[in-house]
Order: structure tokens, then C-alpha cells, then sequence
């Protein structure tokens, strides 16, 4: 049976004006999270290349050494809070989830709402501190005693900026976990659901256990800086050990929020472009529960030299290295997905590929990390910038741009141009290794992260690095100019370009409000591509593929 | 005939593993090594570089070959083949892993121990340190037990927006150059006064944070003569990047002439006892 619903006079703008608005729709508030986000990528990209041209010259001479700390920390800040915890949760998952669980919107749409629209302020708030009273200095770990002796003023807007971004992602994190849970179409089971979905419900776990410590650690932190408290004050008695436990407490599962959308993404993405069904579905959803897991255990291998006690290291030491445990049989299961596919080579499988690649180097970087004796060299050097841009630009951007490759068609009803789009994938790919490679061999070597100035003998590295970081800008020039043009003059896609099944491509493209017309669709495999072996179509089959089944029958 | 393609998977393995080794142990990307825990240290970090090579290679590897062989050529449609798991291989590749991480998380505590990290901390009894006090450390001087007959050379480090000071209790001197002899032990106590510094030489694969309310040891024997950076490496303000500075590691005899003429306790009234 078919419901039809006549369409209610709405209260809500119409055409592009709801993009401005306080929308409700699940689909407005996930492209208004991603436009944002991509505004704010920019500016962290302009701060990103200010920090790379002050390190082109050993000696400071670019920027004032007070501005370059400002914008180091503005850019640590706007990178992950603005730009990619917003993206792959709030943007994705709010377009996705609801499509995913076959519901015609997130189960708070009002908080929904209102978690989106605390970003722009808060945002404008970070951002502008640096032109009114100069921003934060003391990095985006804000370690206290120096972000107690920085200017009070932009280390006061840092952290109600961060605190109003962690209220939006706490919002966001209730209501992805209620809508998985609670608004699932009847009959649809949870190891029937799209891998994103069990993505999002470990990350908002996460979110909901973790960000509240940041939040609490955070007012105290602006305490001992108004009031002159003493919690974490050595001067006045207090601890700063206990701010680094209290931090990393969030921010390292805070790596896990920005990865694991990215892995349910990727997940998403390659059985589509690969044309078999994701390898392992039920490994795959017991690894992301053990990496939520884990990663609520392992905060301590930051502080692996903030003398900790011997016990400690040893205990996050295996803890932080079992980490690649699952984190290896998500990367597997991926290699087993492309393994007898029909593989079609486009952007979005590009950089999924070039996901594989620079995650598989940071999580091998990450598992050297975790050893106590290894860290005590390369701690707060430019190998740790290295690796974990591998883990947070290298996965989760390039994931980033892969799902915007991959949904493009049906957010707009148009395809991207493709040769523009492996041009961007390439100057990405090559940009960003060339960047962050030689990174690790500047921190082996000696130097420092978050400096101005170093040691002359690394010049040449450093400008290798900086080479980098301008051919990763450049990339950004054929998408924008790809994502403009294609939105007026782009392939009509069709509402199923890619022949998919997960349910956000059995409606129409752009999708209607509400989602589907009629009844939600029920997709009990939302993978189910392929073929039984020995059941060859053979109207679209090639002479060499009879040839292999002959070889693999007879055999 | 064929080549079976098992015997083939076998000898790329090898091949691979071989490859992995020797770059592991033939590539080398440290300085170079000026503490007795710095080979300690090169020890774990090549065996670290084989297994990462040996893994992203092989992972890579495995990619590149998926993408070009089972890539879609022109006019072809269609879907691959339905395989939606394989729980035996599921668990090779869990368990594969996981001996590797546990192998590496005990070798790297083993190296840890070697190095003098894994002695606890408060039981014992340092120069001029008194005994509530709590300390804290990374690398701590009684690991060093083994060379009897050298008494550790005490040094008193203050870390300050920005630079390091350096103080010998035994002779009397400040400097803002570390001079060390070689093969001597040398047990810094650290304290900071303002902000968390880091004091860090990359020769000798050792770094601590110096802490403000937290004074802290840190131990290392240097082994090679030479000039080597000291390094601040935790952000301490707007010249963290400028707060560098020298360890002079010198053979014993310059060492103690460079003590001689730089003592004031020489010129000075108060009375000295003799330096080590």
C-alpha cells in the first residue's frame, strides 16, 4: 500500500533560502554541517600554508613568534573542531543515517538543528578573537601552565568556542544514538543496517562518554585563568599532569570520533565501486565496538614523558598497540572487498584507495608510537605531526573528498567531472605525501614540533614540505571549481548513478522531504552485489570471465 | 606447465619479508647514536622499520595488484563474485596481528628495561634530594648499576621561558652549556619555574618533560665525543622555537680542565671539595 501524503503548507523556506534557516530537514542540516565545514577547511588551509611559509627559512621572519603560536593553535582548533568532527559526523551522518535506518528524519530534528547552528558562532567566535584581542597561544592542547600565563582574553574565547563546539557535537552524538536505536523501519534488524550506521553509533558513544570530561576539564581550566584557582596551577598547589589526563581523556577517543565515520564511510563506498558485498560485515561491526572500546583506554600514551609511572606506561603501551588489532580487520576486509571485483577506478575509489594507503603508513607509524621507549625519542617532534596527519588528513579527509565524489549525484541529481576529479585525487595524493613524508625523518632527526625556528641542517626537508603543502592547495582549485560547475552544468546523474542499494539511492535525487514519496523501503542487504560464482550473466559477461569459471570449475 | 600460483604467493612472501629485513637493518634514518641507550634504542627502531616495511609494502602491494587486476575494463558490466566473509581467514588475519602487537609490546618493554625506564622511581636515594620528596623521571640513574666504580655525575637543571641552566653541586658551576665526559654516568635533576619544558638531545634518544611542581631525573651515560643539540620540546611560549642549546660531551681529561677553570669555588673563600 501506498501512503500519499498532500504536502502541508510549510513554515520552512523554500529553494536555497532553507540552507540560511533554522531547516529541520535532516537533509538541509547535513549540507549546511558539510559547506560550513569546507569554509572552515579553508581558512585552517590558509593558516596550514602561513604556518609552512614561516617554516621555509630556519629563522623566524615571516610571522611575529606571538601570531605564528596563534596561528598554530587556531589552526589545530579549526581543523578538528570545525572542519572534521562536524564533517564526517554531523554532515554525513546527518544526511545518511536517517536513510540508513529508514526513517523520514533524525529523531530530534530541533536539536538537530540547534547542534548545527552552535557552529558558526562558535567558530566566528575562535576566529575572531585573533583580530580583537589576538587568539589562543598555547597550541589546541591548551596545556596549562602556559595557557594559564598566555593572554587571558584569547584563551578565554578558545575555550567557550571549544565548549560551544563540544555542546553541538554532544547534541549531535544523542540524537545520531537515538535515531539508530529507536527509529530503525520495523522489520529491519541491527546487523542488517549499512556499516555507517554502526560507524556513527560507536563515534556517539564516544562522543557522549568523552566530551563531557573535555567540557568539565575545560571550566576548570577557565578558572584557574579567571579566578586564579589552583587546579591545575603548580604555582597555587595544583597539578598539570592532571590537565593532560583530563584532556587526552577526550581527545584521544577524539581521534576515534574523526576516524571510525571515515572508516563507516569507506565502508560504504567500496562494495558500491567494487561490485561485491562488503567482506565480513560481522568482524567489522565487533572491530568498531573494540576500537570504542580500546580507545576509551589508551589517553595515557600521550604523556608517555610527563613521568608517568613505569606500571602506566606499560599498561597503554599494549592497550594503545592492540588498537591495530581491529583497526588491521577493517583494513583487510576492505582489501578482501576489492579482491575478485569489478573495480571501477573513479575519484571517490581513488581516494579510497588513497585512504587505504596513508592510513595503513599511519597506523604502522602509530603502532611504533606506542612503544614507551620509541615515543620517549620522537614525542612532540615533527614525527608526530607527520603521523598523525597521516591518520587525520590522509584517513579521514581523504575520505572526506570520497564521499563527496561518491554522493555528489545524489545531493544534487548531477554528476562531478570525472578528469577533473582524478586531477584533484593526484595533486592530493602527491601534495600531501610530499608534505608529511619527510616529516618523520625531520622528527627523528631533531626537530621540534611547533616551532618558528630550527636548526639550519633541515632546511631543504622543510621546503620539500612546504612544496607539498602548496601542491595540496592547488588540489583544492579543480574541486571547487568542479564541485561550481557541475552543480549548473554536470552530467544528469540519474537517481542511481552507481546502481546501489542502500536505501538513500531508491529515491529520488535531490531526495524529496521525507525522504521517500512512498513507504521507506526495506533493505535487509545492503550489500548484496555480486554474483554466486557459477552464475554468470551471460549477457554481460566477458570471453576471459567464461574462461576463469571453466578453469576454476574443472580445477 | 604453470607455475602454481601458491608456490608464486610463497616466494613474493619471501621475497618480501627478505626486502623488509635488509631495509630495516641497511636504512638508516637517526642521528647519530651518543648515549649508551641510544643503540638500545636503534636496536628496537630497525626491528620496528622491518615490520612496518615489511607490512605497508605488502599491504600496498596487495592493493596496487587488486586495483589493476580486477579493475573494470571498457564494455564490461556486471558485478564481482558474492563472497561475504571467510570466518578462517577472518581469524588468520586477527590472530596474525595480534602476535605481532604482543611481540612488539614485550621486545619494546624489554628495551624499555634496558634503558633504565622500568626501575621504580622513589626507592632510592639520589644526591641532595630529600627523601619525602616526591620525584618523578623517565630514565633513572640506578640502571646504570652495572658500571661500577663511576659515580654518577650530578647535574641540577632548571628549565625557564627559555633556556636551560645548568648547575654542578659538586663544583660549583652554572652554565648554560651542558659539559659532560664520556662514559661517565651523568643524573640530571630537572625543574622547571615557569611553564612544561622538555629537555631533549636526539643523539642520546632521550627526552623529558620538565614539569613545574615536579622535579624529575633523568640519567644517561654518553658514549661519543662531540656537540649535540639540547632541545626544548614541549611549547613554552613565543621562543620555544629559539630555546636550544649545547651538551658538550668531552674525554674525561678535558672534561675535568674545563671544571678547573671554570670552578669558582678556585678564586672563591668558601672551601671546596675536590670534583669527581
Amino acid at each position: 500500500m501506498t501512503i500519499s501524503l498532500t504536502p502541508s503548507p510549510s513554515l520552512q523556506p523554500q529553494g536555497w533560502l532553507r540552507y540560511l534557516s533554522f531547516s529541520t530537514d535532516h537533509k538541509v542540516i547535513g549540507l549546511q554541517y558539510l559547506v560550513c565545514g569546507f569554509l572552515f577547511y579553508l581558512i585552517g588551509g590558509a593558516l596550514a600554508g602561513a604556518i609552512r611559509t614561516e617554516l621555509l627559512t630556519p629563522i623566524s621572519d615571516f610571522l611575529p613568534r606571538e601570531t605564528y603560536n596563534e596561528v598554530l593553535t587556531l589552526h589545530g582548533t579549526v581543523m578538528i573542531f570545525l572542519w572534521i568532527v562536524p564533517v564526517v559526523n554531523g554532515a554525513f551522518g546527518n544526511y545518511l543515517i536517517p536513510f540508513y535506518v529508514g526513517a523520514r528524519d533524525m529523531a530530534f530534528p530541533r536539536l538537530n538543528a540547534v547542534a548545527f547552528w552552535l557552529i558558526p558562532p562558535a567558530g566566528l567566535l575562535l576566529i575572531s578573537s585573533y583580530f580583537i584581542t589576538g587568539a589562543a597561544q598555547s597550541g589546541w592542547t591548551a596545556y596549562p601552565p602556559l595557557s594559564i600565563t598566555t593572554p587571558a582574553t584569547g584563551q578565554i574565547i578558545w575555550i567557550l568556542s571549544v565548549l560551544l563546539l563540544g555542546g553541538s557535537s554532544i547534541f549531535g552524538g544523542i540524537n545520531f544514538i537515538a535515531t539508530i536505536l529507536k527509529l530503525r523501519r520495523p522489520g529491519l534488524k541491527l546487523m542488517q543496517l549499512p556499516m555507517y550506521c554502526w560507524a556513527m553509533l560507536g563515534t556517539s558513544i564516544l562522543v557522549v562518554l568523552s566530551t563531557p570530561v573535555l567540557a568539565g576539564t575545560l571550566v576548570l581550566l577557565s578558572f584557574d585563568i579567571i579566578a586564579h584557582t589552583g587546579f591545575f596551577n603548580p604555582a597555587l598547589g595544583g597539578n598539570a599532569v592532571v590537565y593532560q589526563h583530563l584532556f587526552w581523556f577526550y581527545s584521544h577517543p577524539a581521534v576515534y570520533i574523526m576516524v571510525l565515520p571515515a572508516f563507516g564511510l569507506v565502508s560504504e563506498i567500496l562494495p558500491v565501486h567494487a561490485r561485491k558485498p562488503l567482506f565480513g560485515y560481522t568482524t567489522m561491526v565487533y572491530s568498531i565496538l573494540a576500537i570504542v572500546f580500546l580507545g576509551l583506554i589508551v589517553w595515557a600514551h600521550h604523556m608517555f614523558t610527563s613521568g608517568t609511572p613505569p606500571w602506566m606506561r606499560l599498561f597503554f603501551t599494549i592497550a594503545t598497540a592492540f588498537i591495530a588489532v581491529p583497526t588491521g580487520i577493517k583494513f583487510f576486509n576492505w582489501l578482501a572487498t576489492l579482491w575478485g571485483g569489478k573495480i571501477s577506478l573513479n575519484t571517490a575509489m581513488l581516494f579510497c584507495c588513497g585512504f587505504i594507503v596513508n592510513f595503513v603508513f599511519g597506523g604502522i607509524t602509530g603502532v611504533a608510537l606506542a612503544q614507551v621507549p620509541f615515543d620517549i625519542h620522537v614525542h612532540d617532534t615533527y614525527f608526530v605531526v607527520g603521523h598523525f596527519h597521516y591518520i587525520v588528513y590522509g584517513g579521514t579527509v581523504f575520505v572526506i573528498f570520497a564521499s563527496i565524489y561518491h554522493w555528489y549525484p545524489k545531493v544534487t541529481g548531477r554528476l562531478l567531472n570525472e578528469p577533473l576529479g582524478q586531477l584533484h585525487f593526484w595533486l592530493t595524493f602527491v601534495g600531501f605525501n610530499l608534505c608529511f613524508a619527510p616529516q618523520h625523518w625531520l622528527g627523528l632527526n631533531g626537530m621540534p614540533r611547533r616551532v618558528a625556528e630550527y636548526d639550519p641542517q633541515f632546511t631543504l626537508i622543510n621546503q620539500f614540505s612546504s612544496a607539498g603543502a602548496l601542491l595540496m592547495a592547488l588540489s583544492t582549485l579543480p574541486f571547487l571549481i568542479n564541485v561550481v560547475m557541475s552543480a549548473f552544468n554536470g552530467a544528469p546523474a540519474g537517481d542511481n548513478p552507481w546502481n546501489a542499494l542502500t536505501p538513500e539511492w531508491l529515491t529520488s535525487s535531490p531526495p524529496p522531504v521525507e525522504n521517500w514519496v512512498g513507504e521507506p523501503p526495506l533493505v535487509h542487504e545492503p550489500y548484496g552485489y555480486g554474483q554466486q560464482p557459477g552464475q554468470l550473466n551471460l549477457d554481460s559477461t566477458s570471453g576471459r570471465e567464461l574462461w576463469a569459471v571453466g578453469q576454476s570449475e574443472s580445477s | 606447465m604453470r607455475i602454481p600460483p601458491a608456490i608464486l604467493t610463497l616466494l613474493t612472501g619471501m621475497g618480501l619479508v627478505l626486502a623488509g629485513l635488509w631495509i630495516g637493518q641497511n636504512v638508516n634514518l637517526l642521528p647519530v647514536d651518543a648515549s649508551a641507550n641510544a643503540p638500545v634504542y636503534d636496536e628496537l627502531f630497525k626491528v620496528l622499520f622491518s615490520i612496518g616495511t615489511i607490512l605497508f609494502v605488502g599491504i600496498l602491494g596487495l592493493l596496487i595488484y587488486s586495483l589493476l587486476r580486477f579493475r573494470r575494463r571498457a564494455g564490461e558490466l556486471g558485478d564481482g563474485i558474492a563472497i561475504e566473509g571467510n570466518l578462517p581467514l577472518e581469524i588468520l588475519w586477527t590472530a596474525i596481528p595480534a602476535v605481532v602487537v604482543l611481540f612488539v609490546g614485550i621486545y619494546s618493554y624489554d628495551i624499555y628495561d634496558r634503558m633504565g625506564g622500568m626501575t621504580p622511581l622513589n626507592d632510592h636515594s639520589m644526591h641532595g634530594m630529600q627523601a619525602e620528596q616526591r620525584t618523578w623521571g623517565g630514565i633513572s640513574p640506578v640502571s646504570f648499576d652495572g658500571q661500577e666504580g663511576l659515580t654518577p655525575l650530578p647535574v641540577d637543571v632548571t628549565a625557564m621561558q627559555f633556556a636551560f641552566i645548568f648547575h654542578y653541586p659538586d663544583s660549583n658551576i652554572t652554565t648554560g652549556e651542558l659539559h659532560v665526559p664520556v662514559g661517565q654516568p651523568v643524573a640530571l635533576q630537572m625543574k622547571a619555574l615557569d611553564v612544561i619544558h622538555a629537555f631533549w638531545v636526539p643523539q642520546f634518544r632521550l627526552k623529558q618533560d620538565v614539569i613545574p611542581g615536579q622535579p624529575t631525573l633523568l640519567s644517561f651515560t654518553p658514549t661519543r665525543a662531540g656537540s649535540y643539540p639540547i632541545v626544548c620540546a614541549e611549547l613554552c611560549g613565543p621562543y620555544h622555537g629559539g630555546m636550544r642549546s649545547t651538551v658538550i660531551v668531552e674525554e674525561p681529561d678535558s672534561f675535568a680542565a674545563w671544571v678547573a677553570k671554570n670552578s669558582p669555588n678556585a678564586s672563591v673563600d668558601t672551601p671546596v671539595a675536590v670534583q669527581s
